[in-house]
């Protein structure tokens, strides 16, 4: 059994002091449970998932069910809860088969933009030289284009379609990946850690993966939280312009395509996949801000 | 300055090259062959045969590539397959509406989103501050292409206080007569650019107002307007030049959503017609010229830049 006198110094000080020491992910965990906003956006973006990858469990329609005895029902009507659209699809269930499409769109497109970003922004930061050189100017021109109308480029090369508008904004989104990842290893690589790494042997890869990556992790938490919104979206415009993904398929960019010939009678086609992409963004941005500030309270205002 | 921008103005040499080398590729990483895809397979020989010496794709790809920069180069951009016209002067005419489209957008969104920041700083945490960042929130969030519809539906369809599309009435083309036609367009695309704005702007003010300087400038009694307008606002401007130079890339992409839905006669509108006729001298066209525009843009944006903050080094 312990007694006072034979425990180490250091715990005897925080004990006093009723501090506990706490891990930092512990603590990141703490401050982000603490922002009820970023909380709600969490949920918020648990719920539409839950819904979209239960969707033939809530729902006994066929998303591409024609029928044309029930067109343009309104929100509402017996037996279609959102109503229905000019095809006498069930908006309902049209809309949470969507969500798989456009929030794994946003997952997949951000993920492989990150895969390369950090790749290339781990490998030209730490090895520099012309490697570093080339790509940087790569990145320039590709960062010369807007945003949109590079992905629109490489839709004209590889021509519209689903995967290839998918494939496009993640070409679009590595330069912002690549960069963060740079900055952050170009100033890690001169600390004393790393140079006691080299001196301990430690392999390149290791020291890459093990501690420089680490390390540069955060601001590519937040980044990735807010572009997986910033996807869906550009994703979904792509659609909405004939480039991405193409009907009858029941993504949201195309509803909302679908349903601009009749605002006039039935306004909810095209309104209703718009509100869920606004849902859906808004969500990834409270909980990327919360992150944000979880990860670096200094930021906070 | 002068040597600066002398400077900054060599270093955009090869930015354009790549861009063009870019462009050029998009023809050539299609799948397939790109005559068969712009004719379609009912095509003849004799036709493709035509178009292929036509693009040059009968030649090695480097010897492509500089014919067809020289042809830029010296004005000629090729011919729209779809539209049997010059690619150039299209463009040039599809951009002027571009350009109208954007320039109000923005303009709209830097008054709007200055004042709600200001606003919003001036009063921090009063009701005002939480409404207007709550409405900034939500038209940050807000795709332009979904807000275009909304609007069209409600002040076009519903209340018929505006046009519901084109640029202009039949028969006629004045300023006066367009600046109607604008007014949608031109807010949904302001919208996101403005949110952002009025949120930089609000935190930009909040951390000039809290430095020693204002403090001074209250401290002589001097009035809260000069303070405000005159001490605080020049300095927290320098971070919301950069987000505006950041967001005209924003508002050229979104303007081709918007040009779509209000049938604006634009360039976007051009270029994604373009594609899905996959009309490759008018894609390859319209891409490099907004993209050219949007280098020299973004130039200008970092002289100014330059300009309002001395701190930054020409070096």
């Amino acid at each position: 059994m312990q007694t006072e006198t034979n425990k180490p110094r250091q715990e005897t000080v925080t004990e006093d002091l009723g501090i506990e020491p706490v891990s930092p992910k512990r603590e990141i965990w703490r401050r982000l449970k603490k922002d009820k906003v970023a909380v709600a956006g969490g949920c918020i973006l648990i719920i539409v998932v839950l819904l979209s990858v239960l969707a033939p469990f809530l729902t006994s329609y066929d998303p591409n069910a024609v029928n044309t005895a029930a067109r343009l029902q309104p929100p509402g009507s017996p037996g279609h809860l959102l109503g229905t659209d000019h095809l006498g699809r069930d908006m309902l269930t049209r809309l949470l088969y969507g969500g798989r499409i456009s929030v794994a769109i946003g997952f997949a497109a951000v993920a492989i933009a990150m895969f390369f970003g950090i790749l290339i922004g781990l490998l030209t930061g730490y090895y520099k030289g012309l490697l570093d050189a080339l790509s940087m100017r790569f990145i320039d021109i590709l960062m010369a284009f807007p945003y949109v109308l590079l992905a629109i480029a490489i839709i004209a090369a590889l021509g519209p379609g689903l995967l290839n508008a998918m494939i496009a904004i993640s070409i679009v989104g590595i330069p912002y990946y690549a960069r963060i990842v740079r900055g952050t290893v170009l100033s890690l690589r001169e600390q004393e850690y790393i140079e006691a790494q080299k001196a301990l042997g430690s392999s390149d890869l290791r020291i890459l993966f093990k501690h420089i990556l680490p390390n540069a992790l955060s601001p590519i938490i937040v980044a990735a939280t807010l572009d997986v919104g910033w996807m869906i979206i550009a994703a979904s415009g792509m659609s909405f312009l004939g480039l991405g993904a193409q009907p009858p398929m029941a993504e949201w960019g195309v509803m909302l395509s679908g349903g601009k010939d009749f605002l006039r009678v039935a306004p909810h086609i095209s309104l209703l996949p718009g509100m869920a992409i606004f849902i859906v963004v808004l969500s990834f941005n409270l909980l990327g801000d919360g992150l944000r500030d979880a990860l670096d309270p200094r930021l906070k205002q | 300055m002068l040597k600066y921008t002398i400077k900054r103005l060599l270093a955009l040499i090869p930015v354009l090259i790549g861009v063009s080398i870019l462009v050029f590729l998009i023809l050539h990483l299609t799948p397939g062959d790109p005559a068969l895809i712009m004719l379609g397979p009912k095509a003849t020989k004799p036709a493709l045969e035509a178009l292929r010496h036509q693009l040059g794709l009968d030649l090695p790809l480097y010897k492509q590539y500089f014919q067809w920069i020289a042809n830029i180069l010296k004005g000629d951009w090729g011919r729209s397959i779809q539209l049997k016209r010059e690619v150039l002067p299209l463009v040039l005419t599809r951009f002027k509406a571009t350009a109208i489209l954007t320039v109000f957008a923005a303009f709209v969104a830097v008054t709007f989103g200055l004042l709600a920041g200001i606003v919003s700083a001036t009063k921090q945490y009063s009701l005002w501050d939480r409404l207007l960042m709550f409405l900034a929130l939500v038209g940050f969030c807000l795709p332009v292409f979904w807000l275009g519809l909304v609007l069209q539906v409600f002040f076009g369809l519903k209340l018929g206080w505006l046009p519901v599309s084109g640029m202009s009435p039949p028969g006629q083309a004045g300023l006066g007569s367009v600046f109607k036609f604008l007014i949608l367009p031109g807010f949904s695309l302001a919208v996101g650019t403005m949110a952002e704005i009025a949120r930089m702007t609000r935190s930009s003010m909040l951390e000039v107002i809290r430095q020693d300087y204002i403090r001074t400038a209250r401290a002589k009694g001097l009035t809260e307007r000069v303070v405000t307008y005159s001490h605080a606002l020049r300095n927290a401007l320098i971070p919301v030049v950069t987000v505006v130079g950041m967001q005209i890339g924003f508002l050229l992409s979104g303007a081709v959503l918007v040009e779509i839905i209000f049938a604006w006669p634009g360039i976007g509108s051009l270029m994604v017609n373009g594609i899905l006729a996959r009309d490759f001298p008018l894609v390859q066209g319209t891409i490099l010229f907004v993209a050219t525009i949007y280098v020299f843009v973004n130039l200008v944006v970092d002289l100014i830049y330059a300009l309002l903050d001395p701190r930054i080094s020409y070096n």
